[in-house]
């Protein structure tokens, strides 16, 4: 049995990738692909009539495997399914760092979840509060209502749209340019940074259309998303490459938080650094680039 | 657990084990074929009895048929067939007692 540390709340996710909890060999080479996270999956990718294996396949997974750094999340089945509480005592008692909450719509959701996770945290002897909870947004009822899904509970870490689900229900499919689902992408953004949570993007599903891919990772990127849900390892690497912040941004953020702090300690407010004005606004911003670039491995400073 | 009906759980893809119970005569017969019996032959065997003493399983045909399975996973398999004879797979199981 292989212990695993409490999961962290608020940690890099550029990567979450999905796999079939039933399919064995997928799961046991889960880890070695490096993304930040996996996603374990007993919704979609298990048939009707092979919930019950899934989860006895999970629970040894969960038990069996070292997983090492990866974060290993739980898709769950939705709560409009007979499947989602046994889902859920499976997902504690075998120690998931977390749990997906699939078709989530309602604040009431994220707590219907969350009252079977504490009685299952209660029930298998886990630390009340360990498992952490996202939710998967799939409905235009679900997006409408982002804001009060991602404060619904003090578990929540963060949201993902779906876009199969979502795009479905706009009568839409996808589009080069994204414009199927930029309103529903923004509005889940922003109740994401609202409540001060994470947010994830949908999959995208045209394996060999990289440079598609490429487009919607960098169109992902600018709008201002933690990460993005993938379905294949090789989708990983230029996730990370994207993600990552460029040389001439770290550069640029520890000259403004040095400054910054110069600055502020001689009284002065706004001044500029390389022409460009800054003040106050500007440093969470330049701290978070430089945390993140700490995350990527790509710079060891001690600013923050 | 007692074997009340025929049940099965598992495929023969690579990496997994078809796992087929039904009520026995008394003793437990296991038959096993395995893509890797000669190396693991033994160790296999071991798990599946090891896994069906843990359930209190001791009256039981079982058939094994085994593509590379990892420990885990023919644990998986053998728990979830038992449960299937007894239609208990579905909830309330006992992650952590005779599961693990």
């Amino acid at each position: 049995m292989i212990p695993r540390p409490k999961p962290e709340r608020f940690r890099l996710r550029r990567t979450m990738m999905f796999m079939n909890a039933q399919k064995p060999g997928l799961i046991k080479d889960a880890y070695i692909y490096g993304c930040d996270s996996i996603m374990l999956d007993l919704e979609d990718a298990v048939a009707e009539n092979q919930k019950d294996a899934a989860r006895f396949s999970l629970y040894h997974a969960l038990k069996t495997i070292d997983y090492g750094d990866t974060e290993v999340i739980v898709r769950i089945n939705g709560l409009d399914t007979p499947h989602w509480q046994e889902d859920i005592r499976v997902c504690v008692a075998g120690g998931a760092d977390g749990i997906r909450i699939a078709k989530c719509e309602s604040a009431q959701d994220v707590k219907t979840v969350e009252a079977a996770v504490e009685a299952a945290e209660k029930e298998f002897g886990v630390e009340v509060g360990r498992t952490l909870l996202m939710a998967a947004l799939e409905s235009p009822k679900g997006i409408l209502n982002a804001y009060e899904i991602c404060t619904a509970s003090d578990r929540m870490f963060g949201v993902a749209i779906s876009g199969g689900d979502f795009r479905k229900c706009m009568q839409t499919k996808p589009q080069p340019d994204g414009v199927d689902m930029l309103v529903a992408r923004g509005q889940m953004l922003i109740a994401a940074r609202a409540a001060g949570v994470q947010c994830f993007d949908t999959v995208y599903t045209n394996l060999d259309d990289m440079a598609g891919y490429e487009a919607e990772l960098r169109q992902n990127k600018a709008m201002g998303f933690d990460g993005k849900s993938l379905i294949n390892p090789k989708q990983i690497r230029l996730v990370h490459k994207l993600f990552a912040p460029t040389e001439k941004e770290i550069l640029q953020a520890e000259k403004i938080v040095r400054a910054y702090r110069e600055q502020s300690a001689a009284g002065v407010g706004v001044f500029t650094v390389d022409g460009k004005m800054i003040d106050i606004a500007f440093i969470p911003g330049a701290e978070r680039t430089l945390k993140l670039a700490r995350a990527c491995g790509l710079w060891e400073g001690d600013l923050v | 657990m007692v074997i009340q009906k025929p049940a099965v759980a598992g495929t023969v893809e690579s990496s997994d084990a078809l796992v087929s119970v039904e009520p026995g005569d008394g003793k437990i017969e296991l038959t096993l074929t395995s893509s890797v019996m000669n190396q693991y032959g033994r160790q296999i065997k071991e798990t599946v009895l090891e896994t069906l003493a843990r359930l209190g399983v001791d009256n039981v045909r079982i058939s094994v048929v085994d593509k590379g399975a990892l420990d885990c996973t023919l644990k998986a398999r053998v728990e979830c067939a038992v449960f299937r004879s007894s239609d208990a797979s579905e909830k309330d199981i006992p992650w952590g007692g005779m599961i693990q």
